[in-house]
Protein backbone atom coordinates (compact mmCIF):
# COMPACT_ATOMS: atom_id res chain seq x y z
CA UNK A 1 0.00 0.00 0.00
CA UNK A 2 1.84 2.98 -1.13
CA UNK A 3 0.56 5.79 1.25
CA UNK A 4 3.35 7.79 0.91
CA UNK A 5 2.90 11.66 0.07
CA UNK A 6 3.45 12.08 -3.89
CA UNK A 7 5.67 15.77 -3.14
CA UNK A 8 8.80 15.22 -1.40
CA UNK A 9 8.86 16.60 2.35
CA UNK A 10 10.94 20.00 0.95
CA UNK A 11 8.43 20.60 -1.44
CA UNK A 12 6.03 20.70 1.52
CA UNK A 13 8.06 22.62 3.36
CA UNK A 14 8.88 25.32 0.10
CA UNK A 15 4.91 25.09 -0.57
CA UNK A 16 4.35 26.15 3.27
CA UNK A 17 7.27 29.03 3.12
CA UNK A 18 5.58 30.72 -0.16
CA UNK A 19 2.19 30.74 1.17
CA UNK A 20 3.72 32.44 4.21
CA UNK A 21 5.79 35.03 1.77
CA UNK A 22 2.27 35.59 -0.12
CA UNK A 23 0.13 36.09 2.95
CA UNK A 24 2.69 38.68 4.31
CA UNK A 25 3.63 40.80 1.03
CA UNK A 26 -0.43 40.67 0.68
CA UNK A 27 -0.94 41.71 4.23
CA UNK A 28 1.98 44.73 4.25
CA UNK A 29 0.38 46.09 0.91
CA UNK A 30 -2.97 46.43 2.50
CA UNK A 31 -4.94 43.44 0.66
CA UNK A 32 -7.52 41.62 2.35
CA UNK A 33 -7.48 37.60 3.04
CA UNK A 34 -10.90 36.64 2.04
CA UNK A 35 -12.68 33.40 1.64
CA UNK A 36 -15.56 32.41 -0.34
CA UNK A 37 -17.52 28.47 -1.16
CA UNK A 38 -16.14 25.99 -2.57
CA UNK A 39 -18.99 24.32 -3.34
CA UNK A 40 -21.82 26.50 -4.66
CA UNK A 41 -25.21 26.81 -6.48
CA UNK A 42 -23.88 28.55 -9.99
CA UNK A 43 -21.31 28.10 -12.00
CA UNK A 44 -18.41 29.22 -14.80
CA UNK A 45 -20.62 29.01 -18.36
CA UNK A 46 -17.37 29.23 -20.29
CA UNK A 47 -16.88 26.41 -22.61
CA UNK A 48 -13.70 25.14 -22.10
CA UNK A 49 -14.38 24.86 -18.72
CA UNK A 50 -15.87 21.57 -17.66
CA UNK A 51 -17.44 22.13 -14.67
CA UNK A 52 -17.77 18.73 -11.42
CA UNK A 53 -21.08 18.78 -10.58
CA UNK A 54 -21.66 17.25 -6.92
CA UNK A 55 -24.53 14.49 -5.90
CA UNK A 56 -26.67 14.97 -3.05
CA UNK A 57 -28.04 18.18 -3.16
CA UNK A 58 -32.03 19.09 -4.15
CA UNK A 59 -30.54 21.44 -6.52
CA UNK A 60 -27.35 21.30 -8.44
CA UNK A 61 -24.26 21.99 -6.55
CA UNK A 62 -20.60 22.58 -8.46
CA UNK A 63 -17.45 22.41 -7.19
CA UNK A 64 -15.95 25.96 -8.28
CA UNK A 65 -13.63 25.94 -10.97
CA UNK A 66 -12.34 29.33 -9.62
CA UNK A 67 -13.36 32.10 -6.73
CA UNK A 68 -13.66 34.71 -9.15
CA UNK A 69 -17.10 35.14 -9.07
CA UNK A 70 -18.19 35.25 -5.41
CA UNK A 71 -14.55 37.60 -5.10
CA UNK A 72 -16.68 40.02 -7.38
CA UNK A 73 -19.36 40.11 -5.12
CA UNK A 74 -17.19 40.93 -2.12
CA UNK A 75 -15.44 43.75 -4.28
CA UNK A 76 -19.00 45.04 -5.19
CA UNK A 77 -19.80 44.39 -1.32
CA UNK A 78 -16.86 47.51 -0.90
CA UNK A 79 -14.20 45.01 0.53
CA UNK A 80 -11.36 46.96 -1.19
CA UNK A 81 -8.23 45.25 -3.04
CA UNK A 82 -8.53 41.42 -1.99
CA UNK A 83 -6.70 38.20 -2.19
CA UNK A 84 -6.95 34.36 -1.44
CA UNK A 85 -5.26 30.84 -1.77
CA UNK A 86 -7.89 28.36 -2.37
CA UNK A 87 -8.46 25.04 -4.56
CA UNK A 88 -10.26 24.90 -7.83
CA UNK A 89 -11.85 22.10 -9.85
CA UNK A 90 -11.64 21.34 -13.62
CA UNK A 91 -13.38 17.81 -14.22
CA UNK A 92 -11.24 15.98 -17.08
CA UNK A 93 -7.89 18.05 -16.84
CA UNK A 94 -5.19 15.87 -15.96
CA UNK A 95 -1.98 15.58 -17.60
CA UNK A 96 2.18 16.64 -16.66
CA UNK A 97 0.86 20.16 -15.65
CA UNK A 98 -2.94 18.97 -15.24
CA UNK A 99 -4.87 17.84 -11.84
CA UNK A 100 -8.65 18.17 -11.57
CA UNK A 101 -8.07 19.82 -7.87
CA UNK A 102 -5.19 22.70 -7.85
CA UNK A 103 -4.20 25.73 -5.41
CA UNK A 104 -4.76 28.92 -6.47
CA UNK A 105 -3.65 32.63 -5.18
CA UNK A 106 -6.45 34.74 -6.70
CA UNK A 107 -6.41 38.68 -6.25
CA UNK A 108 -8.35 42.05 -7.21
CA UNK A 109 -6.91 45.59 -6.81
CA UNK A 110 -9.37 48.48 -6.82
CA UNK A 111 -8.23 51.02 -8.51
CA UNK A 112 -5.92 48.45 -10.79
CA UNK A 113 -5.55 48.18 -14.81
CA UNK A 114 -3.91 45.13 -15.78
CA UNK A 115 -0.34 46.74 -16.55
CA UNK A 116 -0.68 47.98 -12.96
CA UNK A 117 -1.39 44.16 -11.78
CA UNK A 118 1.35 42.89 -13.97
CA UNK A 119 3.44 45.47 -12.06
CA UNK A 120 2.68 43.94 -8.81
CA UNK A 121 2.62 40.82 -10.40
CA UNK A 122 6.36 40.75 -11.10
CA UNK A 123 7.15 42.03 -7.41
CA UNK A 124 5.29 38.98 -6.07
CA UNK A 125 7.11 36.63 -7.72
CA UNK A 126 10.61 38.28 -7.29
CA UNK A 127 9.49 37.98 -3.68
CA UNK A 128 8.82 34.28 -3.95
CA UNK A 129 11.57 33.09 -6.28
CA UNK A 130 15.10 31.96 -5.04
CA UNK A 131 17.13 33.35 -7.91
CA UNK A 132 16.70 37.04 -9.87
CA UNK A 133 14.18 37.03 -11.86
CA UNK A 134 13.58 39.04 -15.26
CA UNK A 135 9.74 39.48 -17.27
CA UNK A 136 9.37 40.92 -20.68
CA UNK A 137 5.85 42.00 -22.38
CA UNK A 138 4.49 40.93 -25.49
CA UNK A 139 0.88 41.46 -27.08
CA UNK A 140 -0.73 38.02 -28.21
CA UNK A 141 -0.31 39.96 -31.63
CA UNK A 142 3.22 40.91 -31.54
CA UNK A 143 4.29 37.40 -30.37
CA UNK A 144 2.74 35.48 -33.50
CA UNK A 145 3.87 37.92 -35.43
CA UNK A 146 7.52 36.80 -33.70
CA UNK A 147 7.45 33.42 -33.41
CA UNK A 148 5.32 32.59 -36.67
CA UNK A 149 5.52 35.58 -38.97
CA UNK A 150 1.37 35.17 -38.59
CA UNK A 151 -0.70 38.19 -38.25
CA UNK A 152 -3.22 37.01 -36.13
CA UNK A 153 -5.57 40.44 -37.34
CA UNK A 154 -5.32 39.54 -41.55
CA UNK A 155 -5.09 35.95 -41.30
CA UNK A 156 -8.22 34.01 -42.68
CA UNK A 157 -9.86 30.64 -41.50
CA UNK A 158 -8.35 28.53 -43.97
CA UNK A 159 -4.88 29.91 -43.90
CA UNK A 160 -4.54 29.49 -39.98
CA UNK A 161 -5.90 25.84 -40.80
CA UNK A 162 -3.25 25.78 -43.14
CA UNK A 163 -0.55 26.66 -40.17
CA UNK A 164 -1.65 23.71 -38.00
CA UNK A 165 -1.24 21.36 -40.73
CA UNK A 166 1.65 22.43 -41.01
CA UNK A 167 3.46 22.97 -37.37
CA UNK A 168 1.47 20.26 -36.14
CA UNK A 169 0.94 17.36 -38.53
CA UNK A 170 -1.71 14.26 -37.42
CA UNK A 171 -4.02 17.23 -36.72
CA UNK A 172 -7.79 17.11 -38.30
CA UNK A 173 -7.39 20.99 -39.10
CA UNK A 174 -10.79 21.22 -40.71
CA UNK A 175 -12.73 20.59 -37.78
CA UNK A 176 -10.86 23.33 -35.67
CA UNK A 177 -12.32 26.86 -35.39
CA UNK A 178 -10.64 30.13 -35.44
CA UNK A 179 -9.82 30.00 -31.87
CA UNK A 180 -8.88 26.57 -31.72
CA UNK A 181 -6.36 26.81 -34.15
CA UNK A 182 -4.83 29.43 -32.63
CA UNK A 183 -5.03 27.78 -28.97
CA UNK A 184 -3.26 24.80 -30.92
CA UNK A 185 -0.29 27.04 -32.34
CA UNK A 186 0.18 28.76 -29.06
CA UNK A 187 0.22 25.76 -27.14
CA UNK A 188 2.34 23.30 -29.33
CA UNK A 189 4.25 25.38 -31.42
CA UNK A 190 4.95 28.99 -29.64
CA UNK A 191 4.57 27.89 -26.00
CA UNK A 192 7.89 25.67 -26.55
CA UNK A 193 9.82 28.95 -27.66
CA UNK A 194 8.91 31.08 -24.80
CA UNK A 195 12.03 31.75 -22.25
CA UNK A 196 12.02 32.96 -18.65
CA UNK A 197 8.57 34.91 -17.56
CA UNK A 198 6.76 36.39 -20.06
CA UNK A 199 3.90 38.39 -19.64
CA UNK A 200 1.20 37.85 -23.03
CA UNK A 201 -1.26 40.45 -23.31
CA UNK A 202 -4.14 42.11 -25.17
CA UNK A 203 -6.03 38.91 -26.40
CA UNK A 204 -8.30 38.92 -29.49
CA UNK A 205 -11.83 39.82 -28.66
CA UNK A 206 -12.98 36.43 -29.27
CA UNK A 207 -11.06 35.47 -26.23
CA UNK A 208 -11.53 38.01 -23.92
CA UNK A 209 -13.42 35.65 -21.12
CA UNK A 210 -14.14 38.07 -18.47
CA UNK A 211 -11.80 40.96 -19.38
CA UNK A 212 -12.72 44.84 -19.91
CA UNK A 213 -12.57 45.75 -24.47
CA UNK A 214 -9.73 48.40 -24.67
CA UNK A 215 -11.11 51.56 -25.27
CA UNK A 216 -8.17 52.09 -27.91
CA UNK A 217 -8.42 49.58 -29.41
CA UNK A 218 -11.69 47.39 -29.71
CA UNK A 219 -10.36 44.30 -31.12
CA UNK A 220 -8.30 43.11 -28.44
CA UNK A 221 -9.63 43.13 -24.41
CA UNK A 222 -7.79 43.85 -21.52
CA UNK A 223 -6.17 40.34 -20.41
CA UNK A 224 -3.33 39.10 -19.64
CA UNK A 225 -1.04 35.57 -19.28
CA UNK A 226 2.24 34.74 -17.21
CA UNK A 227 4.32 32.18 -19.15
CA UNK A 228 7.58 30.77 -17.84
CA UNK A 229 9.70 28.65 -20.10
CA UNK A 230 6.06 28.32 -22.06
CA UNK A 231 4.55 27.16 -18.49
CA UNK A 232 1.30 29.17 -18.18
CA UNK A 233 1.37 30.16 -14.84
CA UNK A 234 -1.44 33.25 -14.62
CA UNK A 235 -3.84 34.54 -16.28
CA UNK A 236 -5.64 38.48 -15.37
CA UNK A 237 -8.02 40.88 -16.69
CA UNK A 238 -8.94 44.46 -16.11
CA UNK A 239 -12.29 43.09 -14.91
CA UNK A 240 -14.99 43.48 -16.98
CA UNK A 241 -18.39 45.53 -14.58
CA UNK A 242 -20.90 46.35 -16.83
CA UNK A 243 -23.53 43.71 -16.01
CA UNK A 244 -25.57 44.09 -19.71
CA UNK A 245 -21.92 42.89 -21.40
CA UNK A 246 -21.06 40.49 -18.61
CA UNK A 247 -25.31 39.01 -19.08
CA UNK A 248 -24.71 38.95 -22.76
CA UNK A 249 -21.01 37.27 -22.51
CA UNK A 250 -23.04 34.15 -20.66
CA UNK A 251 -25.61 33.93 -22.63
CA UNK A 252 -23.27 33.50 -25.26
CA UNK A 253 -21.61 31.15 -23.68
CA UNK A 254 -24.73 28.62 -23.09
CA UNK A 255 -25.71 29.52 -26.89
CA UNK A 256 -22.04 27.93 -27.74
CA UNK A 257 -22.68 24.95 -25.04
CA UNK A 258 -25.84 24.07 -26.57
CA UNK A 259 -24.03 24.18 -29.92
CA UNK A 260 -21.40 21.79 -28.75
CA UNK A 261 -24.35 19.64 -26.79
CA UNK A 262 -22.52 20.79 -23.23
CA UNK A 263 -24.52 21.03 -20.24
CA UNK A 264 -26.10 24.71 -19.78
CA UNK A 265 -25.72 26.03 -16.74
CA UNK A 266 -27.80 28.68 -14.95
CA UNK A 267 -26.40 32.42 -15.25
CA UNK A 268 -25.17 33.49 -11.81
CA UNK A 269 -27.64 36.54 -10.82
CA UNK A 270 -26.24 37.15 -7.64
CA UNK A 271 -22.94 38.25 -9.99
CA UNK A 272 -25.08 40.21 -12.14
CA UNK A 273 -26.95 41.91 -9.08
CA UNK A 274 -23.85 43.23 -7.89
CA UNK A 275 -22.48 44.14 -11.00
CA UNK A 276 -25.71 46.57 -11.39
CA UNK A 277 -24.99 47.64 -7.98
CA UNK A 278 -21.74 48.88 -9.00
CA UNK A 279 -18.42 47.76 -9.10
CA UNK A 280 -15.73 50.38 -9.70
CA UNK A 281 -12.52 49.39 -11.70
CA UNK A 282 -10.55 46.84 -10.76
CA UNK A 283 -7.87 44.48 -12.07
CA UNK A 284 -7.90 40.55 -10.69
CA UNK A 285 -5.67 37.66 -11.76
CA UNK A 286 -5.58 33.90 -10.63
CA UNK A 287 -1.85 32.16 -10.07
CA UNK A 288 -1.92 28.61 -10.32
CA UNK A 289 0.14 28.01 -7.40
CA UNK A 290 0.69 24.14 -8.03
CA UNK A 291 2.65 25.36 -11.16
CA UNK A 292 4.48 28.18 -9.78
CA UNK A 293 6.30 25.75 -7.00
CA UNK A 294 6.94 23.40 -10.13
CA UNK A 295 8.86 26.20 -11.67
CA UNK A 296 10.80 28.18 -8.70
CA UNK A 297 11.90 24.20 -7.49
CA UNK A 298 13.21 23.68 -11.53
CA UNK A 299 10.30 20.01 -11.24
CA UNK A 300 9.59 18.62 -14.39
CA UNK A 301 5.49 17.42 -13.37
CA UNK A 302 2.69 18.65 -10.44
CA UNK A 303 2.42 15.41 -9.27
CA UNK A 304 5.76 16.30 -7.86
CA UNK A 305 4.32 19.34 -6.32
CA UNK A 306 0.70 17.77 -5.43
CA UNK A 307 0.74 16.77 -1.64
CA UNK A 308 -1.85 13.72 -2.64
CA UNK A 309 -2.42 13.10 -5.88
CA UNK A 310 -5.85 10.72 -4.85
CA UNK B 1 -18.10 -0.65 -32.76
CA UNK B 2 -16.93 0.35 -29.04
CA UNK B 3 -15.11 3.59 -28.79
CA UNK B 4 -12.89 5.46 -26.83
CA UNK B 5 -12.74 9.26 -25.48
CA UNK B 6 -9.81 11.19 -25.34
CA UNK B 7 -9.78 11.51 -21.87
CA UNK B 8 -9.45 7.16 -21.40
CA UNK B 9 -6.10 7.81 -23.42
CA UNK B 10 -3.25 6.52 -22.18
CA UNK B 11 -0.54 4.21 -22.99
CA UNK B 12 -0.87 0.36 -24.22
CA UNK B 13 -4.68 1.44 -25.46
CA UNK B 14 -5.42 0.03 -29.14
CA UNK B 15 -7.60 2.40 -31.45
CA UNK B 16 -8.43 2.45 -34.91
CA UNK B 17 -6.19 5.02 -36.92
CA UNK B 18 -6.69 5.43 -41.15
CA UNK B 19 -8.18 1.51 -41.05
CA UNK B 20 -5.30 0.31 -39.51
CA UNK B 21 -4.85 -0.92 -35.67
CA UNK B 22 -2.51 1.25 -33.45
CA UNK B 23 -1.51 1.15 -29.99
CA UNK B 24 -0.90 4.37 -28.03
CA UNK B 25 2.54 5.20 -26.89
CA UNK B 26 2.37 8.21 -24.98
CA UNK B 27 -0.33 10.79 -24.47
CA UNK B 28 -0.05 14.18 -23.81
CA UNK B 29 -2.41 16.90 -22.39
CA UNK B 30 -1.97 20.36 -23.80
CA UNK B 31 -4.80 22.85 -22.86
CA UNK B 32 -4.12 26.57 -22.18
CA UNK B 33 -6.68 27.85 -18.95
CA UNK B 34 -9.46 29.56 -21.00
CA UNK B 35 -8.53 27.76 -24.50
CA UNK B 36 -9.56 24.42 -26.27
CA UNK B 37 -7.67 21.28 -24.87
CA UNK B 38 -6.03 19.02 -27.36
CA UNK B 39 -4.47 15.35 -26.94
CA UNK B 40 -0.89 14.77 -28.07
CA UNK B 41 -0.64 11.42 -28.62
CA UNK B 42 2.70 8.90 -30.11
CA UNK B 43 1.20 5.65 -31.49
CA UNK B 44 2.49 2.92 -33.14
CA UNK B 45 0.70 1.35 -36.13
CA UNK B 46 0.30 -2.05 -34.91
CA UNK B 47 0.70 -3.53 -38.96
CA UNK B 48 3.49 -1.51 -39.98
CA UNK B 49 5.43 -0.85 -36.57
CA UNK B 50 5.60 2.41 -37.95
CA UNK B 51 5.48 5.49 -35.05
CA UNK B 52 3.30 8.68 -35.70
CA UNK B 53 2.39 11.72 -33.81
CA UNK B 54 -1.28 12.68 -33.71
CA UNK B 55 -3.31 15.64 -31.96
CA UNK B 56 -6.78 15.21 -31.15
CA UNK B 57 -9.18 17.79 -29.79
CA UNK B 58 -10.17 16.60 -26.51
CA UNK B 59 -13.38 15.15 -26.26
CA UNK B 60 -12.97 13.79 -29.38
CA UNK B 61 -14.49 9.62 -29.75
CA UNK B 62 -12.24 7.23 -31.79
CA UNK B 63 -12.73 3.56 -32.33
CA UNK B 64 -11.47 0.75 -30.10
CA UNK B 65 -8.88 -1.35 -32.27
CA UNK B 66 -10.39 -5.43 -32.03
CA UNK B 67 -7.08 -6.12 -31.09
CA UNK B 68 -6.59 -8.52 -28.09
CA UNK B 69 -2.87 -10.07 -26.66
CA UNK B 70 -2.99 -13.46 -25.88
CA UNK B 71 -0.42 -15.68 -24.58
CA UNK B 72 0.34 -19.10 -27.31
CA UNK B 73 2.36 -21.56 -27.10
CA UNK B 74 4.91 -21.89 -30.37
CA UNK B 75 4.45 -24.91 -31.91
CA UNK B 76 7.09 -24.51 -35.35
CA UNK B 77 7.62 -23.04 -38.85
CA UNK B 78 7.04 -24.86 -41.74
CA UNK B 79 9.01 -22.24 -43.69
CA UNK B 80 6.32 -19.51 -44.41
CA UNK B 81 3.93 -19.41 -41.29
CA UNK B 82 5.29 -19.62 -37.58
CA UNK B 83 2.51 -21.86 -35.85
CA UNK B 84 1.56 -21.17 -32.10
CA UNK B 85 -1.38 -22.52 -30.30
CA UNK B 86 -4.05 -21.57 -27.45
CA UNK B 87 -2.86 -23.66 -24.62
CA UNK B 88 -6.70 -23.62 -22.92
CA UNK B 89 -8.58 -23.76 -26.50
CA UNK B 90 -5.92 -26.12 -28.35
CA UNK B 91 -6.61 -23.53 -31.18
CA UNK B 92 -4.36 -22.40 -33.51
CA UNK B 93 -2.85 -19.31 -35.35
CA UNK B 94 -0.45 -18.78 -38.45
CA UNK B 95 1.31 -15.84 -38.08
CA UNK B 96 3.12 -14.51 -41.24
CA UNK B 97 6.70 -13.13 -41.38
CA UNK B 98 5.49 -9.60 -41.20
CA UNK B 99 3.90 -10.45 -37.88
CA UNK B 100 6.48 -12.37 -36.41
CA UNK B 101 9.05 -9.77 -37.01
CA UNK B 102 12.76 -9.62 -35.40
CA UNK B 103 10.52 -12.01 -32.87
CA UNK B 104 11.37 -14.81 -34.92
CA UNK B 105 14.75 -14.88 -34.06
CA UNK B 106 13.54 -16.05 -30.08
CA UNK B 107 10.81 -18.43 -31.17
CA UNK B 108 12.06 -21.97 -29.57
CA UNK B 109 9.42 -24.21 -29.62
CA UNK B 110 6.76 -24.36 -26.61
CA UNK B 111 7.67 -21.43 -25.35
CA UNK B 112 4.96 -19.22 -24.32
CA UNK B 113 4.79 -15.58 -26.45
CA UNK B 114 2.65 -12.97 -26.61
CA UNK B 115 0.75 -13.09 -29.82
CA UNK B 116 -1.45 -9.72 -30.77
CA UNK B 117 -4.56 -10.97 -33.01
CA UNK B 118 -6.31 -8.25 -34.74
CA UNK B 119 -9.82 -9.44 -36.11
CA UNK B 120 -8.66 -12.94 -35.21
CA UNK B 121 -5.28 -12.96 -36.91
CA UNK B 122 -2.09 -13.06 -35.69
CA UNK B 123 -0.54 -9.01 -36.45
CA UNK B 124 2.77 -9.45 -33.56
CA UNK B 125 4.17 -11.88 -31.72
CA UNK B 126 5.98 -10.65 -28.82
CA UNK B 127 8.48 -13.38 -27.49
CA UNK B 128 9.25 -14.28 -23.36
CA UNK B 129 11.23 -11.31 -21.73
CA UNK B 130 13.68 -14.01 -21.36
CA UNK B 131 14.56 -16.92 -23.00
CA UNK B 132 17.04 -20.27 -22.04
CA UNK B 133 18.70 -21.39 -25.25
CA UNK B 134 21.62 -23.99 -26.66
CA UNK B 135 24.56 -22.11 -28.49
CA UNK B 136 24.43 -23.96 -31.71
CA UNK B 137 27.99 -21.84 -32.87
CA UNK B 138 31.04 -19.92 -31.16
CA UNK B 139 34.62 -19.89 -31.28
CA UNK B 140 36.48 -22.47 -29.05
CA UNK B 141 36.05 -22.12 -24.98
CA UNK B 142 38.96 -20.25 -23.37
CA UNK B 143 39.88 -22.72 -20.16
CA UNK B 144 40.15 -20.71 -17.01
CA UNK B 145 39.15 -17.38 -18.14
CA UNK B 146 35.66 -17.26 -15.99
CA UNK B 147 37.18 -13.65 -14.66
CA UNK B 148 37.95 -11.80 -17.13
CA UNK B 149 35.47 -9.30 -19.36
CA UNK B 150 35.71 -10.34 -22.67
CA UNK B 151 33.36 -11.29 -24.81
CA UNK B 152 32.72 -13.36 -28.15
CA UNK B 153 29.52 -13.69 -30.72
CA UNK B 154 27.90 -17.20 -30.04
CA UNK B 155 24.92 -18.28 -32.73
CA UNK B 156 22.03 -19.97 -30.76
CA UNK B 157 19.65 -22.80 -31.71
CA UNK B 158 16.84 -20.15 -32.68
CA UNK B 159 19.42 -18.41 -35.32
CA UNK B 160 19.70 -15.24 -32.62
CA UNK B 161 23.27 -14.20 -32.24
CA UNK B 162 24.73 -12.54 -28.83
CA UNK B 163 27.76 -11.50 -27.29
CA UNK B 164 28.21 -14.53 -24.66
CA UNK B 165 31.50 -14.80 -22.21
CA UNK B 166 34.56 -16.22 -23.49
CA UNK B 167 34.42 -19.33 -21.05
CA UNK B 168 30.78 -20.96 -23.14
CA UNK B 169 31.15 -23.53 -25.24
CA UNK B 170 29.40 -24.96 -28.28
CA UNK B 171 25.95 -27.24 -26.89
CA UNK B 172 25.94 -25.05 -23.77
CA UNK B 173 22.27 -23.11 -22.44
CA UNK B 174 22.43 -19.60 -21.81
CA UNK B 175 19.59 -17.36 -20.64
CA UNK B 176 19.30 -13.87 -22.86
CA UNK B 177 16.97 -11.04 -22.52
CA UNK B 178 15.11 -10.79 -25.54
CA UNK B 179 14.32 -7.37 -25.22
CA UNK B 180 17.69 -5.99 -25.09
CA UNK B 181 19.40 -9.29 -26.56
CA UNK B 182 21.99 -9.47 -24.11
CA UNK B 183 23.45 -12.28 -22.77
CA UNK B 184 21.79 -12.53 -18.80
CA UNK B 185 23.64 -15.87 -17.83
CA UNK B 186 24.65 -19.52 -18.35
CA UNK B 187 21.95 -22.09 -17.05
CA UNK B 188 23.07 -25.63 -15.45
CA UNK B 189 21.54 -27.95 -17.78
Amino acid sequence: MNWQPSASLQVIRERARIYRQIRSFFNTRGCLEVETPVLASTTNTDVQVATIEVPGFEIPFYLQTSPEFAMKRLLAAGCGSIFQITHAFRQGEAGRLHHPEFSLLEWYRAGYDYHQLMDEMELLITTLSLHQCSFTRITYKDLFRQVMDLGVDEVTLEQLRDHCKKSVPGTNVAQLDFDQCLDLLLGVVIAPTMQGYQFVYDYPLSQAALARVREDDNNVAERFELFFDGIELANGFSELTDADEQRARFEQDNAARAQKGLPQYAIDERLLAALESGLDDCAGVALGLDRLLMVLLELDSIDQVLTFTD
Amino acid sequence: MASYSTNEFRSGLKIMLDGDPCAIIENEFVKPGKGQAFNRVKIRNLKTGRVLDKTFKSGDSVDAADVIDTEMQYLYNDGEFWHFMDPQSYEQQAADANAVGDARQWLKAQDNCEVTLYNGSPIGVTPPNFVELEISDTDPGLKGDTAQGGTKPATLETGAVVKVPLFLEIGELVKVDTRSGEYMSRVKK
